[in-house]
This record gives structure tokens, sequence and C-alpha cells, in this order.
């Protein structure tokens, strides 16, 4: 596995783009409530108060953060599996969040999704799809409503690096760049494709950057560690997007700190290659970068407090939460609210 | 009243809903410039313009991807999949993502699409351009199901699937495009869920869909010269599926075939004589039969082919001996 260096990254990221103060403490609220959000959800799954699978973005903030950030409110986010911090990040609170982790009749879905389906479509987080590669297709056909109507929105569409492998992310290439669409495409390559390493089942050495000739597009490669740059990164793709120009296909590397799900503890990870890593945290640096650029203590403490008040009152009420009403079961296949199929 | 065919209907069909409602779009490959490889979509290109008449690659997943976020963020798009056995090239797309997502978000994310696609057998294309497929988009939950007859149904179905606020799949029989019917004149709009009586009779019920349809009713025609009179019902819809009208029929008659052109294992009719066996099982007189296509890839020679799929005379066959053995 190469190291930071050898992918051509600083150890430390550089945090060398400027933004206005709202944007550079928002930043760091929405990657913090990622991070602290994350870090209970895990607790919680220890004390079996989350059943079923979770995948986490722990290490991987700032990709969530800078797009969260940088997007138009009625642009559309369309997530993965590994989709709790893109869901935060547009805004979510909390507390329906928890409470879908837990299963419980407050939550986002009312139970019906759980942790790799979470959606709100009024904050335009068009959903997270856990079948790897589908959901690029999915999100150009927003692309194109909006391209058909004029209204100047974005799709933004976030994925692993495994996915570059999967024929649905060639085809989803090809028609965005072909009908010039609306939309952003974000690898989040994290080095590691579930248990395998990226590298060792990929023809180039990029996953995604080095594809993007095959599509017309200019290859895109950010440090996914350094939020500053990855919100200059969203910001050019997004104004981009909404010239006309069409796709953009950003990959930006980072590393995840945990395993591939709650199931997987990463032991195929060496303590050398996973060191580093954690040494380049895109949170606790930031916070320092923004105490070093200015930011009171205070101010960073208020945000922190902030979060941890969100965080404790949303865990709270998802576990006082009922579970689903069983009658949820045949609700909502159809539009009109119910799941019959015949009369 | 114009005697349109079937291929002409599918055209004027999706002419009368983008006339109707700017929200309506249609790609697909080949459905643009060429008309569409079975000239089915002849003259949309010219009269709507590449903005809502859309040609795509190759790429069976970004057409039904880009159907489905179209459908999630306002429009009402439809989509064509050329063949019904190259669903099985999107099938996740289909099955995971479109038929689920409004489940999975409780309710949030609402589909008003639909993928219109040419399907089964009688043109000797061999198992791979020829299955007919309704019984997989039957299986899945959250996938309403649809399948026309005639030229009239092609028009008035699609316009209900057009304006249904749910995923449809819209299956052509593409053995009866070059087949002629009436068509009337001005809007036509259906009912989804809605079996039609094609031919009233006393002795027996025969249900059939899309291509068997006719040959059911050519069958009841024969029936009808040995003295049998068969109620003939086309299905249309087997996502709603018009249970009444089936049940109903079947309770006066007392007899009970099914017509399906797919393979024989878990078509459509074993969930139509599973629900007539528990629900009027006092009111038959025989046994519930079904006529299908064997359990086998469709083969390509004339002969087998036409060996293999439900014709008139084996309807009427199978009928006959089944009746004849009910009153020996």
């Amino acid at each position: 596995m190469p190291t930071p260096t050898e992918l051509g990254l600083p150890a430390a990221p550089a945090f060398a783009n400027r933004v206005d103060d709202d944007v550079a403490v928002g930043l760091y609220r929405s990657m913090l409530r990622m991070r602290r959000f994350e870090k209970r959800a895990y607790d919680l799954f220890l004390q079996n108060l989350v059943k079923g699978t979770s995948h986490l973005s722990l290490g991987q903030e700032a990709i969530a953060a800078a797009f969260g950030e940088a997007m138009r409110d009625d642009d559309w986010t369309f997530a993965t599996y590994r989709g709790h911090a893109h869901t935060l990040a547009r805004g979510v609170a909390m507390a329906p969040v928890m409470a879908e982790l837990l299963g419980r009749s407050t939550g986002l879905l009312s139970g019906k999704g759980g942790s790799m389906h979470l959606t709100s479509a009024e904050h335009h987080m068009m959903g997270s799809y856990a079948i790897v590669g589908a959901h690029l297709t999915v999100a150009n056909g927003a692309a194109w409503s909006a391209q058909l109507r004029g209204t100047g929105q974005v799709a933004v569409c976030f994925f692993g690096d495994g996915t570059t492998n999967i024929g649905a992310f060639h085809e989803a290439l090809n028609l965005a760049a072909t009908w010039r669409l609306p939309v952003v495409f974000v690898c989040e390559n994290n080095l590691w494709m579930e248990y395998t390493p990226i590298g060792s089942v990929t023809a180039v050495p990029r996953p995604a950057a080095d594809r993007a000739g095959g599509y017309g597009l200019d290859p895109v490669l950010v440090d996914g560690n350094d939020v500053l740059a990855m919100y200059d990164a969203a910001c050019r793709a997004l104004a981009r997007a909404r010239s006309g120009a069409g796709p953009t296909l950003v990959e930006a590397v980072t590393y995840r700190h945990g395993g591939h799900s709650r199931a997987d503890p990463a032991k195929y990870r060496e303590d050398t290659e996973v060191r580093p890593w954690i040494a380049r945290d895109p949170v606790d640096l930031y916070r320092a970068h923004l105490a070093g650029d200015g930011v009171s203590e205070s101010a960073l403490k208020e945000v922190d407090d902030e979060v941890a008040g969100e965080l404790d009152a949303a865990t709270e009420a998802a576990k006082a939460a009922p579970a689903p009403d069983l009658g949820l079961v045949e609700r909502d296949v159809w539009a009109d609210g119910g799941a019959s199929w015949r009369n | 009243m114009a005697q349109l065919t079937y291929r002409d209907a599918v055209a004027r069909g999706i002419a009368q809903e983008l006339e109707r409602d700017e929200r309506v779009v249609f790609l697909g490959e080949d459905v643009g410039s060429a008309g569409g490889v079975f000239k089915s979509t002849t003259g949309l290109f010219d009269r709507f313009g590449p903005r809502r008449v859309r040609d795509t690659p190759i790429s069976e997943q970004a057409i039904l991807g880009a159907a489905m976020g179209a459908a999630m963020t306002g429009m009402r798009p439809i989509a064509e999949i050329m063949f019904s056995d190259f669903l099985a090239v999107c099938w996740d797309i289909v099955a995971n993502e479109i038929a689920k997502t409004r489940y999975m978000s409780g309710g949030q994310l609402t589909l008003p699409l639909v993928i219109r696609t040419a399907n089964g057998g009688g043109l000797r294309f061999g198992a791979q351009h020829s299955q007919a497929v309704e019984n997989w988009a039957m299986a899945v939950p959250g996938l309403k199901v649809v399948a026309p007859s005639t030229p009239r149904d092609v028009v008035g179905l699609l316009a209900a699937a057009v304006r249904d606020p749910d995923p449809v799949v819209f299956f052509e029989a593409k053995g009866l495009y070059p087949v002629k019917g009436e068509v009337p004149d001005g809007e036509i709009v259906d009912t989804l869920g809605t079996a039609e009586i094609r031919r009233q009779g006393g002795d027996c019920t025969i249900v059939a869909l899309a291509a068997m349809v006719p040959r059911a009713i050519e069958a009841a025609g024969t029936l009808a010269g040995l003295g049998i009179e068969a109620t003939v019902i086309d299905v249309r819809s087997l996502v709603p599926l018009d249970t009444r009208t089936i049940l109903a029929s079947t309770a006066a008659t007392g007899r009970l075939f099914t017509v399906e052109e797919n393979p024989r294992l878990c078509g459509w009719g074993a969930e139509v004589a599973s629900i007539a066996a528990e629900e009027v099982w006092s009111e038959l007189t025989g046994p519930i039969v079904r006529i299908t296509t064997p359990h086998v890839p469709l083969p390509s020679a004339d002969a087998l082919e036409d060996h293999a799929r439900p014709s008139a005379a084996l309807i009427a066959e199978t009928v006959r001996k089944s009746l004849g053995g009910a009153r020996a």
C-alpha cells in the first residue's frame, strides 16, 4: 500500500486555500457533527442498540463537509451505503438519523431503510444506495431533469474507489459527458475496496482520475483530508456544471480510519500503514489550523459544545423512541401509500 | 376511428402523452432519428425534437438510471429497453433501485416512470431476443406490470402508465406489432388493473395476456364449433391484478384455464391459479389448467418456436380434452 507521501500528498493537509470566516467555521462544524455522530453510532453498535450493518466515514469527513458547504440548497446529493456523513452534510438533524440507525419510529425513514438507505428529500438528499455503481446513473437522471427544466441545479454523486471497476460507473460517465449533464462525480478513494487494496484490482494507479480521459474529462485529484482543498474543488466542479460545461470527475484521496463495515476490524492493514493516515486526521488538524489562523478557542469550543449537545439529545431521543408501528410493513410500496396489488 | 397497427399505436400513445405534458420525455437506443428498431416510434423525433425524444448509447443501466433520476426530480420519463431480454442487463436498476426506492425512503421519493419493452416470441430471433419475461417483473414488489393485446389498449394503457405515479413496466408483444385494430379518435386513457372480457361463454374461463389473447379468442371460436362456449379474459395488467373479474367469471363457469407465453415455472398463471384455488374452490367443477411455453429457452427455427409457444390449436385441444374429462 503506498504511503501518503508516495501518493504525492503532504504529511499533513496543506490548508492553503482561503475561504470566508463563516465558511471556515461551518466546515469545522460540519466535520465535527459527522465525526462525533459516527463515533457515537459505533458505541451504540457495541451496545447492540444498532442492528444490521453500518459503514462509517471516520477519516473521510472533509469530502462530505466540503461539498455540503459548497452546494446550493437545491442541489442534489446521491450517496452510497456509507452515507451518514453525506446526510448530515445537507443539514439533516442528527435525531432522525440516529433514530433510523436504532430502528425507531422517529427514524428518518420510519425504520424502513436503515443505515444504508438514508434519504431526506426535503434536504435534496436523494438517497443512499447500497448496490455499488447504480446511483451514478440515477444522479445523471436528476442532472438531466435540471438541464431540461433549466433550473441550474447540480447533482453530486459520491462513491468509493471500488465503484470505478463496475460497469454502471462507465455507462454513467459516458452518458454524462455526452449529454454535458450538470453532475459532479466524487470518488472517495480510501485505498481499500472493502478488504482488498484498490491498486491490486485496478488497471491504473488512480482509479478515478486515470479514467477521466476516457470520457473526455480532465483528471481532478485532490487531497481528500484537506477540507479547504476539497471546498475549492467542489466550488469549481459545481460552477462548471452550472455553466453548462458538463460533468466533473473528482478523485479525493483519503483513508477510512476503521474497517469497511461494522463486521470488519480491518486486521488486514498494518499499523505502519494506518499510522500516517491517523496523523493526517482531517478534523483535528483542521481545528488546529483554524486556531492558528485566528479563530478563537472560545469560538471553537462553542462549536464543540453545540455539536455535543445535539448528539446527546439525539441519542437520548432515539433510545427513548418506540419501535415503528408494524402497519408500516405494508405501507408506501405505492404512491397511494399502500401495498395492494389486486382488487 | 382509425385502423392502426399495434406498432403505430405505440407512437400514437407516446405522442399523446408528449403532447399533453411537458414533463414527459422519451429515451432509448435508436428511438429518435431512426424511429426505433421496430419502427414503433417513427415520427416522434421530428415532431418533438431531440430535447424530448432522446437517443442513448447502448447503456441499459444508464438509460433506466436516467429515467429514475429524472422521475424523482419531477419529470415523467418513458424509457425504452429494446428487447425485454435486455432487462437482465439492467435488472439492478429495475429491481433494486426503481422498485425499492419509494419503500426504502419511507415514501419520500416518488418514481412516475414507464419502462417500455418489446417482449415475447414470434419473430424467430432465438432465445436472447424472444423471451416472455412479464413474470420476472411481476415477482418484484414495487413494479406495476402491463401488457396490452390490442392497438387501442396500447394507447390507453400507455397513457394510464405514464400518468400513474408509480413505476410501470410496459410489455409490448413484439409478435403483435404488425397486427391492425380499431383505435378511436381523440384522447384514450385507460385504467391500470382492469381486465377486459373479450368473449362471453358459460362453459369455461380462459385467461390470457398480450400475444396469447388473440390465440385464446381464436381457440374459443374453434371450441364454439364443438359446442363449448368459453369466456376469454384479457388480463392486460398483472400488477395491479383484476382478480375480481377473473374470479367472478371462474365462479360462473366452474373451469379456469390460463394461457401464458412465459416459461412454465412461476409464470403469472400460477399466481392466478393459486388465488382461484383459494377463493373460488367450491365453485370449481374441474382442475385449473395452465397452458404455457414449456420450461425451456425459446428456440429459433420457425417450426420449433411455433411448437414451443401456446398456439390456438393447443389451447382449443387442451380445453376440449379437459372439459371432456370433467364431464365423462
